[in-house]
């Protein structure tokens, strides 16, 4: 199965290798960085490669490639899906996945390469397990640590790998007992020049975060399991009991997990919390353009939009801009010609509005591409699909857990496609 | 470890390069290298130097020290082999995270240095003989990844001793030595095949995804050990980790196909109508009625359909696709459409796998179209998606376009076509090429907006359209001379070659049509002959030869003047062609009859090109395979066979009953000789079901058929959620197939058995799954007193079970031994031990936490306030002596110094030894010593136990008569609820509460700190605010003293 892992930064260099089969050379990579050469952006690596004696199958995430050497046939997504894994663990374990962390705790990371595979085949990919094995570093230990002279291996044999679900430790204790449901809806849209929806749907997420002793059997039920349309589970979801009762049934992992995702398919029928009114436009001659974006609230169910920031790419033959916000800022970096306009809290009664001019290089012709607006929000307390947790029931334990239930809405892959006018000087 | 490793880098990064570390570990640095990299190169000389002797020192931590670096130094490439003679000595320490750091480097480095990894191999020859199963595992993990042939005989018998240990995680461990030792040694084959055939039978959810792994690696072709294990396989499927879950739903897909029969119709392949059948439910039941006459899916097949589809739901991306594949390659083509879903929702995953996921559906779309139609929207493209993400997303559209959608889908690609990224745009201009050909509606529509594209200002779109056009007009030739005169008047502004190559072809295809232009087309080109491609220099001869059969009084010079510039070109294809043509189309003696054709030859019609999908072929590979993704064969690829046209035997997958206990297999294993089908499905459970009988150790009988009920009762008495609903599956499966009624008999079925206990043993709600329809409800209204009413015998049947490793994963249950738990209530109340009167300004108070003692488990604790209400500060406040009782006490640190009106709070440890004697000791100051006592209340005594009722009533069972005590009382009226009797017993002596089912019971159990024992106390509330307290434990003088106690503070009010 899986040969090889590199881990290569944006430049090019491979700080971290692990073999868990036979040593494969690092020079393997070159055709994998040769590639990387040919892509614009380091996005447009193409994930699978073939070369005359592997197959090199890699990741991008985080600025950071894992890359892969496979040697014989084996499921891509295998692969894709174990170094997505591999970047949550080193997230999971050190706050953040970059080269600097990688660098610093290279030893723990090594071990825990050692230890999710074995002969290149998955032995321990839960974070639980792994925890148990090689404990997570925090401040206060790492001096302890160093103070003692105790380290961060688990001197307790696990028993989570044993088990039947590897998923949760055993002897989980906790003084207070408490588990919170984060119910995350995410509106990827598409609405056209004239604010009609192009395209819409509800992507959810329900994350957990669960610290209950024993063995917790949990029930979470919802008012409105219908509006599901398609749905996924952590391993620990008993799929049965979905199938015919629509609830929620499993023993938690301990700590943070994702406990679902879900799409809810409404079509045409998803609220819009915000509308865009804008115009992009440039003078047919001369080299001048205005630009011109108001944004207001919409379908909100009475709540606040907060965190609204608008994002556009302004075509590549802009000079300069030169804009006013009623509300937030903008920054422009003219490298990259993006203009970013973080607006903040949406007040009702005053329209945040930019407008200003553009202009273009000299003798540069009208850009003929519409840019389109990317919007960025988010609304506390509100879960937009219209969803709601029903209850929580515990079973198995007989203590009193804390419970509770947040909803946020935010904006997923949300563009506002714009009208380029063109303008004619003179009139 | 932190500022070890950073070292390291540092140094790495000073060194820069892999020779710095090979220069460093040779024995004698090169003085002769001076110069400024000199001084950095010694430091490096220096700081890895001194790893053999921290290796070789007494310290672990110094090893230890030593072995982070190194393993550093690997994780960065550099070599690190030099070490290993130093490092092998460690392999036997004591030191857990040292032994596991050896292990890493033995693991890397044993094949370069195999005689000295020789050294390592007793210790782990012993280790795999230790009782800790973990240890076991470990070492032959490690001694398996020692590629060093000469310990091939070991790693053999270790594997095969491995395979037939107790626990199942040492046999996970073995199958994947399996692999190993066969990529060590191809000649072992046929031993390992022995131990994956014993493996495979392995019942543990925790081997089978290992083994199927080993099964795929070393033979796959070995398609008759699963047969007896098929079944299993697809029961167990839903508990197996997810990795292993895909290396078996990818190895039982090929075996389903050398199996079972085609659920696909004759016509099947390309038939849109039962697609529609899917979306269309009246159509699909007289389809399936159709169906049925002439095909019965066989019961093992529906069983995988059945078993992998709520897989479909698995957080795991390669999952989902191997389930999708399954379906694919597997399902009757109506209930493909399952899978539809799941793969778009992958959609919304990482990059990566959206590619791969969408090089999936971009075969599977070309096929059958109408599955991805309704979900078009997802497949458009967005300007924040990566280049093959695009392409990818505009091969699929294409494919999905048909009469119905393609204005909307051509709509979008205008859209595309005005994007930023020219290479994309190229791509949609082939995209809308390929809609008009297949949709001969629109052909027009897309040649006109193909056309308006040719004044595009980027070049690359200008090119791609003409390369389009060219191939839309061989199609239509006719009215279109029109656009190929535009085509001419931008021939002087396209630079790109395939471009001006196109147009060039397309004067001389039908110069006839444009006898003006073409001419002085072909005289433009002579002009700027040599300075062509190569590409638009063969067309430039081609249009010359062209006009000179056609025109050739216009162009007969020009001709002959490209024909001697090619005559004497650098490439010779197109001096090649040159001669060629001189020869066909210049009347002289020696050509030959062919001059005659000449006409014939060039201006043949020719067929218009046929403008299909890149994924045309790519169906030929295994969906969601390497081999697919990269459209050739990746080396290990496993052929999907084809259906075989007669299935083979079936009954080769009914398991044989080869365990001698049971008493009813002789019975079974007759019938099923006889009356083949039926005992097939008999059978189906006996798989499943011969593991509840080996637990249970019950249950005979001579029918078969009702010895197949009994098993399965007992598998529900065991809450044994998964495989008692996937057992109800197979009994749908055995009532053949689809049809709704056999379900529900099913259904049926499963109600009689779940009532059959006498009370309901199902603690969870997922124990219920099938049935839960009726008894989801009553089950969550009496759950919290069915919790305590599990028989003990499912408690000893899980224990069973688990050795084999097929428990489900609601096995929680608790221990027969009471756990100590958290403190439900700590008192605040504080006594008095040292007034400050009589301790002269110093001040104590006692109380006592009830948190289990840190010195010793049989101490009780209590913590000590000390205030020093002087105006002096109190030195050296200490324990004298103890006095005469010889409590045992664990004495607090000596306060040095106590400021005054300071105080400090300072925990002891006393073993009481279960008795209410007091503690005598004397606290000390610098001058003073007080006699103090600490007296405790017997409900100190105690720490809180968990356990459930019926465990309640076991121990409650074991102490009567002598060890009972139990007095009436009246209750204070507000203590009648559960609530306020629960704060006061707590108040009084450190119980755990026993949940109750009765309202009027409440029940709290604990355990004395000193020697363990059980304290067990119920309150009964009777009539009129009466109540029964009873106190169970063998400490005869524990539970009267408690009793009073309770009687005093219920009746208080």
């Amino acid at each position: 199965m899986i040969n090889s892992l590199f881990l290569i930064n944006p430049s090019g260099e491979m700080f971290l290798e692990k073999h868990w089969k036979s040593v494969v050379s690092r020079s393997v990579c070159d055709y994998f960085l040769e590639a990387k050469e040919k892509a614009l952006e380091p996005e447009d690596v193409p994930p699978v490669i073939h070369t005359p004696h592997h197959y090199l199958i890699s990741i991008y995430r985080d600025k950071l490639f894992f890359l892969s050497v496979i040697q014989t046939e084996v499921p891509p997504l295998f692969v894709i899906e174990f170094l997505h894994r591999v970047a949550e663990m080193i997230q999971d374990y050190f706050g953040e996945c970059s080269e600097t962390v990688v660098k610093d705790h290279m030893v723990m990371v090594y071990e825990l390469l050692e230890e999710m595979l074995d002969n290149g085949f998955p032995l321990a990919t839960e974070s639980n397990v792994l925890k148990e094995m090689i404990r997570p570093p925090t401040i206060l230990r790492s001096v302890v640590n160093t103070l003692t002279g105790t380290s961060n291996v688990g001197d307790t044999l696990l028993t989570g790998q044993l088990s039947t679900i590897p998923w949760r430790r055993a002897g989980v204790r906790y003084t207070n007992n408490e588990a919170y449901f984060d119910v995350v809806e995410e509106i990827d849209a598409i609405l056209d020049q004239s604010g009609t929806t192009v395209f819409a749907e509800i992507q959810g997420v329900v994350e957990a975060c669960v610290k209950l002793s024993g063995m917790p059997d949990l029930t979470l039920s919802f008012m409105n399991p219908r509006l599901l349309d398609d749905v996924s589970f952590h391993p620990c979801v008993r799929y049965k009991l979905w199938e015919s009762e629509r609830v929620l049934s499993f023993i938690p992992p301990d700590g943070n997990f994702t406990l679902m995702t879900y799409h809810v398919n409404a079509q045409n029928l998803v609220a819009i919390p915000v509308y865009v009114k804008q115009s992009i436009s440039f003078f047919e001659c001369g080299s001048d353009g205005r630009l011109d974006v108001t944004v207001g609230p919409k379908q909100t169910m009475g709540k606040t939009v907060e965190g609204v920031m608008v994002t556009v790419h302004l075509p590549k033959t802009i000079l300069s801009i030169n804009l006013t916000a009623t509300q937030g800022s903008y920054t422009y970096d003219n490298g990259t010609k993006l203009l970013v306009w973080d607006i903040g809290k949406l007040n009702p009664q005053k329209l945040p509005n930019l407008r200003g001019s553009l202009s273009l290089q000299a003798g540069a012709p009208k850009p003929e591409e519409n840019p389109s607006l990317n919007i960025d929000l988010k609304i506390q307390q509100l879960a937009i699909s219209g969803l709601k947790v029903n209850r929580l029931d515990m079973f198995g334990e007989k203590y009193k857990p804390f419970k509770g239930v947040k909803y946020i809405t935010k904006a997923g892959k949300f563009q506002v496609l714009t009208i380029t006018a063109s303008i004619n000087k003179y009139t | 470890m932190l500022s070890m490793s950073t070292n390291n880098l540092s140094y790495n990064d000073q060194g820069g390069s892999d020779s710095a570390v090979e220069v460093g570990q040779e024995t004698t640095p090169t003085s002769s290298n001076a110069g400024a990299g000199f001084g950095l190169f010694s430091t490096n000389f220096k700081k890895n130097d001194d790893l053999k002797e921290m290796l070789e020192s007494n310290k672990d931590s110094l090893k230890l020290d030593a072995m982070k670096r190194i393993i550093a130094l690997i994780a960065t490439g550099k070599n690190a082999s030099e070490l290993f003679p130093a490092v092998v000595k460690n392999v036997a320490s004591k030191n857990i995270e040292l032994k596991k750091l050896v292990y890493v480097y033995l693991v890397r480095y044993a094949e370069e240095q195999q005689d000295l990894a020789l050294l390592s191999i007793s210790t782990f020859q012993r280790a795999l003989k230790d009782p800790n199963q973990l240890i076991r595992a470990s070492a032959l993990r490690v001694l398996s990844s020692i590629r060093v042939p000469i310990i091939v005989p070991i790693m053999m018998l270790a594997i095969k001793e491995a395979a037939s240990d107790m626990s199942p995680y040492v046999r996970k461990t073995s199958a994947h030595a399996i692999q190993k030792l066969y990529s060590l040694d191809p000649d072992q084959k046929e031993h390992l095949i022995e131990v994956i055939d014993k493996l495979l039978k392995d019942k543990s959810t925790l081997v089978a995804g290992s083994v199927v792994m080993a099964f795929e690696e070393v033979c796959p072709d070995r398609i008759d050990l699963i047969h007896k294990n098929y079944r299993k396989l697809c029961n167990l499927l839903v508990d197996v980790e997810e990795w292993g879950q895909v290396v078996i739903i990818t190895m039982l897909t090929r075996y389903a196909r050398t199996q079972f029969t085609s659920p696909w119709k004759e016509d099947g392949l390309f038939d849109e109508n039962s697609e529609t059948a899917f979306y269309e439910s009246d159509e699909k039941k007289t389809k399936n009625g159709d169906e049925k006459k002439s095909y019965m899916m066989d019961p093992d097949h529906r069983l995988l359909l059945r078993n992998t589809k709520p897989l479909l739901q698995s957080r795991n991306t390669a999952v989902v696709v191997s389930v999708a594949q399954l379906y694919w390659h597997l399902a009757p083509k109506h209930e493909v459409g399952v899978i539809t879903k799941s793969l778009v929702r992958l959609l919304r995953s990482h990059r990566e796998v959206q590619y791969v996921v969408l090089q999936n559906i971009a075969t599977m779309s070309i096929q059958r179209k109408g599955m991805f139609e309704p979900y078009m929207k997802s497949f458009y493209v967005r300007s924040t998606d990566a280049t093959h993400i695009k392409s990818l997303k505009l091969e699929i559209l294409t494919s999905l376009a048909n009469e119905a959608n393609i204005s909307t889908i051509l709509r979008e690609f205008q859209t595309y076509v005005k994007s930023q990224d020219k290479q994309f745009a190229a791509g949609t201009i082939q995209a809308i090429g390929r809609c008009a050909t297949n949709i001969s509606e629109v052909t027009d529509t897309c040649l006109q907006g193909l056309v308006l594209l040719l004044s595009n200002r980027d070049e690359t779109v200008v090119a791609e359209s003409v390369v389009v056009i060219k191939k839309l007009l061989q199609t239509q030739p006719t009215q279109h001379s029109d656009i190929i005169k535009h085509m001419a008047k931008l021939f002087d502004n396209i630079a790109v070659p395939m471009a001006r190559a196109s147009i060039l072809w397309l004067m001389g295809e039908y110069c006839e049509r444009v006898p003006q232009i073409a001419p002085d087309v072909l005289r433009k080109m002579a002009k700027s002959f040599t300075s062509e491609e190569d590409i638009v220099k063969l067309q430039t001869v081609n249009l010359a030869a062209k006009l000179y059969l056609t025109n050739s009084k216009q162009t007969k010079l020009l001709t002959q003047y490209i024909l001697n510039l090619g005559k004497y070109d650098q490439n010779y294809d197109i001096r090649d062609r040159t001669r060629f043509i001189r020869q066909l189309i210049v009347p002289n003696e020696k050509s030959g009859a062919l001059g005659k054709y000449a006409r014939r030859i060039l201006l043949a019609p020719k067929p218009a090109p046929v403008l299909e999908s890149t994924y045309k072929d790519r169906d030929r590979y295994q969906l969601g395979t390497l081999s697919h993704t990269i459209n050739t064969k990746a080396s290990g690829y496993l052929e999907l066979s084809d259906w075989p046209a007669v299935a083979p035997d079936q009954s080769v997958r009914n398991v044989e009953v080869i365990e001698p206990v049971k008493e009813w297999a002789p019975s079974l294993g007759k019938t099923g000789k006889s009356k083949l089908s039926k005992s097939s499905d008999d059978k189906f459970y006996s798989d499943s079901g011969e593991e509840e009988e080996k637990e249970k150790g019950s249950g005979s009988s001579s029918s078969d058929d009702s010895s197949s009920r009994s098993e399965e009762s007992s598998s529900e008495a065991e809450s044994d959620e998964e495989k008692s609903s996937s057992q109800s599956s197979e009994e749908s499966d055995k009532s053949s197939s689809q049809s709704e009624k056999s379900s529900s008999e099913s259904d049926s079925e499963q109600k009689k058995t779940t009532k059959k206990p006498p009370q309901k043993k199902t603690v969870k709600p997922t124990a219920k799954d099938s049935d839960s329809d009726e008894n989801g409800n009553v089950a969550k209204e009496t759950s919290s007193s069915s919790a305590e009413e599990t028989s003990s015998g499912s408690e000893s049947g899980s224990d069973a079970d688990s050795h084999s490793g097929t428990e489900c994963k609601k096995k929680t249950k608790s221990k027969a031994k009471p756990k100590v738990s958290g403190p439900a209530f700590v008192p605040e109340k504080r006594h008095d031990l040292l007034h400050r009167m009589t301790g002269k300004g110093l001040s104590a108070q006692y109380q006592f936490p009830r948190q289990p003692c840190l010195y010793q488990p049989t101490m009780v604790s209590v913590q000590i306030s000390l205030t020093n209400t002087t105006d002096h500060p109190l030195e050296q406040i200490h324990i004298g002596d103890r006095g005469p009782t010889g409590l045992d006490m664990h004495c607090f640190n000596t306060v040095e110094c106590l400021l005054p009106e300071a105080s400090v709070t300072v925990s002891l440890g006393v073993d009481f030894n279960d008795s209410t004697q007091a503690a005598n000791f004397q606290l000390c100051t610098k001058e003073d010593q007080f006699s103090v006592s600490i007296q405790p209340a017997v409900g100190e005594l105690f720490l809180p136990a968990t356990m459930t009722e019926q465990d309640f009533r076991k121990e409650q069972g074991k102490l009567l008569g002598m060890n009972e005590s139990s007095a009436t009382i009246t209750m204070a009226a507000e203590n009648t609820t559960r609530q306020p009797i629960s704060r006061q017993v707590a108040t009084v002596a450190n119980l755990g509460v026993v949940p109750s089912g009765q309202d009027n019971i409440h029940r709290f159990a604990g355990k004395t700190a000193s020697s363990g024992a059980v304290v067990l106390v119920t309150v009964e509330l009777r009539e009129s605010s009466a109540a029964l307290i009873t106190i169970n434990t063998e400490k005869s003088v524990m539970g009267p003293m408690l009793l009073r106690d309770l009687k005093r503070a219920l009746t208080r009010a």
